[in-house]
């Protein structure tokens, strides 16, 4: 199912040995609730990695720990080892800001904020201390243009984001992730919200992103995964169930549960 | 028609007619003030009504300018807003995204009480506690521009809490996690994004504060000092056009107290304006 | 279903330290982290530093004003002020105290039949488009608006001057009805709008009429919220000193009729206070004001929150 022809872009950064992401043992608990289960993970350089399973199966929330966004959720507990490059994320040293730069995260429903499109992207660079208004401009520029929707919106900078479509809002919220130049993009059900039309265009951007960036995408949507990813993680009650190349887990999966996930038996 | 289809009908009606005692209410409040200050200003002249600083209907001829009022009630507007919508945000964000739940338990009747205490009582506390304070620290009588500041500043509290608060507490989730999830801290996403995205609930705070304090009396009437003439510094009193009233109206006799209605006409133009402000502000923020 | 010990055991037992397995949690940063990280923020310290600042000058506030008063007043609280009638030897309130009871129960018998009404026709005769709410709406906001001083003057022409010849309750009840209006109107609109359609749905269903469904169903549902609105207003009143000094005048005694003048009790702190003199039984006075106020108030409040939890 991967296209090779897409692998031959492929190169990766930084020391070929160390995955981008590598998840070890980690335990996630809401309360006293364990939402996941000594999960194992290595996830690749540009690649898109997909988290599939029957929804309350965790893959959400074990996302959301890649760019430590579960820490805002009261009574939320991790134990385990995240490394991101070979550093562990939830070790003292860590800049959450700084960390959640390198990490962005794209939300099952579309946010813009409440303002226009340009102040959207420049957000995140604003945040991060950019002040010249030229370097904004380029950036803003260069961020949809990555997006793939300069060309819808260049004429409406100025205009509310919140007056374009669903599809729309989710490209420049994809923009505005990018707007920070991150490495990884952590994309949540990103076309749950959308239309089958702005769901192709945000598939085929996801491609298109994967050669600059590592790509880890939540779908309830096992045809998306299909589609457009490298590896896929089944997950099941917090488990990881199976997680290898998209080929094998959809054509030859290893385990009973994930054959009658994929198979349409429950979910 | 039945009986019970009449009854129906009649119900209507009287209720119909109750919500239209509103808008009669609103009109003969309109009508009885502007009656009784239309003549007065027109003796007066309404230039020398309103911008002349010189009030004097003791002398012959007399002299009829609340102009000194009209800049008093504007410097102790002023001086509540900038010591009262400050705090009031900060504190708004404070308990609207900071506050642990069993503190937020202790906050919040606190400003119920702030709220609740009539303004006779913060009158009074200013005219003994605060008015000496500024006496025995800064020199002057202590009633000042400066003591009303103070108190209707912390007056308007609850009103800037309380509207502000709900407003950032009505915002979804996703503008917080948005913001966020580009690295920003928590301040960065409260008071960059958040403050920005409930920016027409927490104006239609500062707002009602402005109304709230244009229109106290009681309590300024008490710490103003009360002077008609212009102030120098912020330590000289003043006269709002509410303390102007009080003051005067039990004594005042033909155009002395023509003017003083009409001085309360000025007052209610001037809370109509912010009512109006208060709804183009509700309007754009709904039309977003 | 389990027992009320075993719920509370698990909603106030301590969460574990660490994991199954004995590794410690790792998401949660240490106070000492925080603010190492604040370090690298200096704009979010500041507004952090600020925030906190902001919190505690508002406690600081409140527990001044209120500790002050309590301070001064209740040593002075003594029981002369509570004689029925007043003379310049006691200074009692209690006179004060009644015409406030009168005032405020007088505008209320008023104000709530209309305000109520009111909040019926908008809520469950009209859509919001109608250009007719639209105006009455904009009318309540207005009134809502206007400065109790205004009222005072309004009360006066109307009341005092034309209608009564003098200073009296009435007058002062009549200027106060139609300053809560607003609020009782817009409670009982509040609490009728928390109604759910379901209710109205399945009163019509059994063929009741509109008025049945309204009398019998809704107000019903609605009525705590109503009278958590009743006793806002009520503590309005009490409050209030404006607008009734040029209508119900400061005669420190209680009227033979509602066409005598008679003080309210924060008019009567008022006139104690601005003599100067009674120092001591102002201060006594603003206790049981405030008092007054903040029982009426918490009341409303524990009512409505009551009725809150009931859907």
């Amino acid at each position: 199912m991967i296209r090779p022809e897409l692998r031959q872009n492929v190169y990766i950064r930084g020391d070929a040995a160390t995955p981008k992401f590598r998840v070890r043992e980690l335990d996630l608990f809401y309360g006293t609730f364990q939402a996941l289960k000594s999960v194992d993970m290595d996830i690749e350089a540009n690649e898109i990695t997909a988290l599939i399973g029957p929804s309350g199966c965790g893959k959400s929330t074990f996302l959301k720990t890649l760019d430590r966004m579960n820490d805002i959720i009261p009574g939320c507990r991790i134990s385990g080892k995240v490394e991101l490059d070979g550093a562990d994320i939830y070790a003292g040293g860590m800049d959450v800001n700084l960390l959640r730069k390198r990490v962005g995260m794209v939300f099952q429903k579309p946010n813009p904020f409440p303002a226009s499109v340009y102040d959207n992207i420049a957000y995140g660079p604003k945040t991060h201390g950019v002040r010249k208004k030229s370097e904004l401009d380029d950036i803003v520029e260069s961020s949809l243009r990555r997006a793939a929707i300069w060309d819808e919106l260049k004429d409406r900078l100025k205009k509310s984001a919140l007056g374009l479509s669903g599809g729309q809002q989710q490209r420049l919220c994809i923009a505005r992730a990018l707007a920070v130049k991150p490495d990884v993009l952590l994309m949540d059900e990103p076309t749950s919200a959308l239309d089958p039309i702005s769901t192709g265009k945000i598939e085929e951007l996801a491609q298109e992103l994967k050669k600059d960036y590592t790509i880890v995408i939540v779908t309830h949507n096992m045809q998306q995964a299909a589609r457009i990813s490298d590896k896929t993680g089944f997950f099941l009650l917090g488990e990881l169930i199976e997680f290898g190349g998209t080929d094998e887990v959809f054509d030859a999966p290893r385990e009973k549960r994930t054959e009658d996930y994929i198979t349409g038996r429950f979910g | 028609m039945t009986f019970s289809a009449f009854k129906e009908t009649a119900m209507k009606v009287v209720f119909a007619v109750t919500a239209a005692v509103f808008i009669l209410c609103v009109i003969v409040i309109c009508v009885f003030i502007f009656a009784r200050s239309v003549p007065a200003i027109g003796e007066i002249g309404l230039f020398e009504f309103l911008f002349s600083t010189e009030w004097a209907p003791n002398n012959t001829p007399a002299s009829y300018g609340i102009g000194t009022m009209i800049v008093g009630t504007c410097f102790v507007t002023a001086g509540a807003l900038v010591i009262g919508v400050p705090i009031g945000l900060l504190m708004a964000a404070f308990m609207a995204r900071y506050c642990p739940k069993p503190l937020y338990k202790v906050m919040k009747p606190m400003t119920n009480i702030l709220a609740g205490i009539p303004s006779i009582v913060y009158g009074y506390f200013g005219m003994m506690v605060i008015a000496p304070l500024i006496r025995d620290n800064f020199g002057g009588t202590g009633y000042s521009i400066l003591t009303a500041s103070i108190v209707l500043g912390i007056m308007i509290l609850p009103t800037v809490i309380g509207v502000s608060e709900s407003a950032l507490r009505a915002l979804p989730n996703t503008y917080y996690e948005g913001a966020l999830a580009l690295g920003a801290t928590h301040e960065h996403a409260v008071f960059m994004t958040e403050f920005p995205a409930a920016r027409s609930g927490i104006l239609t705070s500062v707002v009602l504060g402005l109304g709230r304090v244009v229109g106290e009396t009681m309590a300024v009437v008490m710490i103003v000092g009360n002077s008609t003439a212009l102030p120098d510094s912020l330590l000289d009193g003043v006269r709002t056009m509410t303390s102007h009233i009080v003051l005067e109206l039990g004594y005042a006799t033909d155009l002395h107290r023509g003017a003083l209605i009409a001085t309360a006409a000025v007052l209610f133009v001037f809370i109509l304006f912010i009512n109006l402000l208060i709804v183009a502000i509700r309007r754009k923020g709904r039309a977003k | 279903m389990k027992s009320v010990a075993a719920l509370l055991k698990q909603k106030f037992a301590p969460l574990p330290s660490c994991d199954l397995k004995g590794r410690p949690f790792v998401n949660k940063p240490s106070l000492g982290k925080k603010l190492a990280e604040y370090k690298r923020h200096p704009f979010s310290l500041v507004m952090m530093v600020l925030v906190i600042l902001s919190a505690l000058a508002t406690a600081a506030v409140v527990l001044w004003i209120v500790i002050h008063v309590i301070m001064q007043g209740a040593p002075n609280l003594k029981a002369s002020l509570f004689e029925l009638e007043y003379d310049s030897e006691n200074l009692s309130l209690m006179p004060a105290f009644f015409n406030t009871l009168i005032i405020a129960g007088m505008s209320l018998l008023i104000a709530v039949p209309v305000g109520v009404a009111a909040a019926i026709f908008l809520t469950e005769y009209t859509s919001s488009a109608n250009k007719f709410v639209a105006v009455v709406r904009m009318a309540a906001e207005t009134l809502a608006g206007i400065p109790s001083i205004v009222y005072g003057i309004f009360g006066m022409i109307l009341f005092v001057e034309m209608l009564f010849k003098g200073f009296s309750l009435i007058a002062g009840i009549l200027t106060m009805a139609i300053m809560i209006l607003p609020l009782v109107m817009r409670t009982t609109e509040e609490a009728l709008r928390a109604v759910p359609d379901s209710f109205r749905e399945g009163s019509f269903a059994l063929g009741a009429g509109k008025l049945r469904t309204i009398f019998r169903v809704v107000l019903p549902s609605a009525m705590p919220g109503i009278i958590a609105g009743v006793i806002l207003a009520l503590g309005r009143v009490v409050g209030e000193t404006a607008a009734l000094i040029y209508t119900s005048g400061t005669v420190k005694a209680v009227p033979d009729s509602l066409f005598g003048s008679g003080e309210t009790l924060a008019i009567h702190m008022y006139t104690l206070s601005s003599e100067g003199l009674h120092v001591n039984e102002a201060w006594a006075t603003a206790i049981v004001l405030i008092l007054l106020v903040l029982v009426i108030n918490g009341a409303a409040e524990f009512i409505s929150n009551k009725f809150k939890k009931r859907y």
